[in-house]
């Protein structure tokens, strides 16, 4: 395989990726440090992925695994990222949530969600793979995919009424 | 579309049993202007997957070619400094052994001078004998 061939292989997902790896790093630069030391062991595992049915689903699963390591060896050397004083800044979906107030609390909601319901609700409602793909990804039951999904969307709603009524009041 | 059948949909989608499709409907409709004002939570909630969607990897993807650029750098580094030190080593090596010949050859005239004032000093006395016998001896006449 080609580099050209590999990158029309991947580039179709790459933003997919960024964007799963930025929902668990939290940070921005991490994320591109993710996505960028992902591909580059996709392109090292090139020979193997050609045996794969599905390189995307196989991507987002490798990517999981990635960002769990580095949130791992993040604690382990004590060095957490707070996802609480976390504060981003100078991207561009940022300022434009800064904008829009009720858009920002929904990203907060997401973001104290459990890290498997995140997982869901970005695969599915961000990136719409099919429940079949995400127990892929995931290595879940699809069952167990809809459950944690019905989980986090009821979450959040009910969340944005309690804001929505508190605003009122 | 009628609110109804959005409710309808809301309520499947919560126990996660839309399809893809019928969630692309319930983004349409929160996309648009006219939200029904019960549903004004659900907004937010699409707005941010709208949003989401928009964000971009914007960085060139590298594959391993720098990084062995920067090996053989490293490496061909690595001769040019231990080439350099070693000639340097030898360059300092030569002007040692030079200034060792330098010294000794030094030593040996100074002791050649030495040996040389002392001959000269020889010389003044013998020169003092010369004059001497000339007063004793009368010369003969030209």
């Amino acid at each position: 395989m080609t580099q050209s061939e590999f990158l029309n292989m991947v580039m179709p997902f790459k933003d997919k990726v960024f964007r799963f790896s930025k929902r668990l790093l939290v940070s921005t630069e991490e994320a591109e440090d993710a996505t960028q030391e992902l591909f580059l062991k996709l392109w090292k595992n090139r020979e193997k992925i050609s045996s794969y049915k599905n390189v995307e689903a196989f991507a987002m699963t490798m990517t999981k695994n990635y960002c769990f390591d580095r949130l791992k060896s993040k604690q382990a050397s004590n060095l957490s990222l707070v996802h609480s004083n976390y504060k981003e800044t100078g991207t561009s979906l940022d300022k434009k949530t800064n904008l829009n107030d009720s858009v920002s609390i929904v990203h907060q909601l997401i973001a104290k969600l459990p890290e498997q319901q995140r997982m869901i609700i970005q695969l599915r409602d961000v990136e719409q793979y099919e429940y079949e793909e995400i127990g892929e990804m995931l290595d879940l039951k699809q069952t167990a995919v809809r459950v944690a999904l019905s989980r986090a969307r009821k979450t959040i709603k009910q969340q944005l009424i309690k804001q929505h009524n508190y605003g009122i009041k | 579309m009628e609110s109804n059948r959005i409710d309808q949909l809301l309520v499947k989608y919560l126990d996660a049993e839309t399809t893809l499709k019928e969630e692309a409907l319930l983004q349409d409709y929160f996309q648009n202007s006219n939200v029904a004002p019960h549903l004004e939570e659900y907004r937010a909630l699409f707005g941010y997957f709208a949003e989401s969607k928009t964000e971009r990897y914007t960085k060139a993807i590298q594959l391993n070619t720098e990084q062995k650029n920067l090996k053989w750098l490293s490496v061909a580094a690595s001769v040019v400094l231990l080439f350099s030190v070693y000639t340097g080593y030898q360059n300092n090596q030569e002007r040692k052994e030079a200034q060792i010949a330098f010294k000794s050859t030094q030593k040996a005239f100074q002791l050649l001078s030495k040996n040389m004032n002392k001959g000269t000093a020889a010389m003044a006395y013998l020169g003092a004998y010369e004059t001497t016998t000339n007063k004793i001896f009368k010369q003969p006449v030209k």
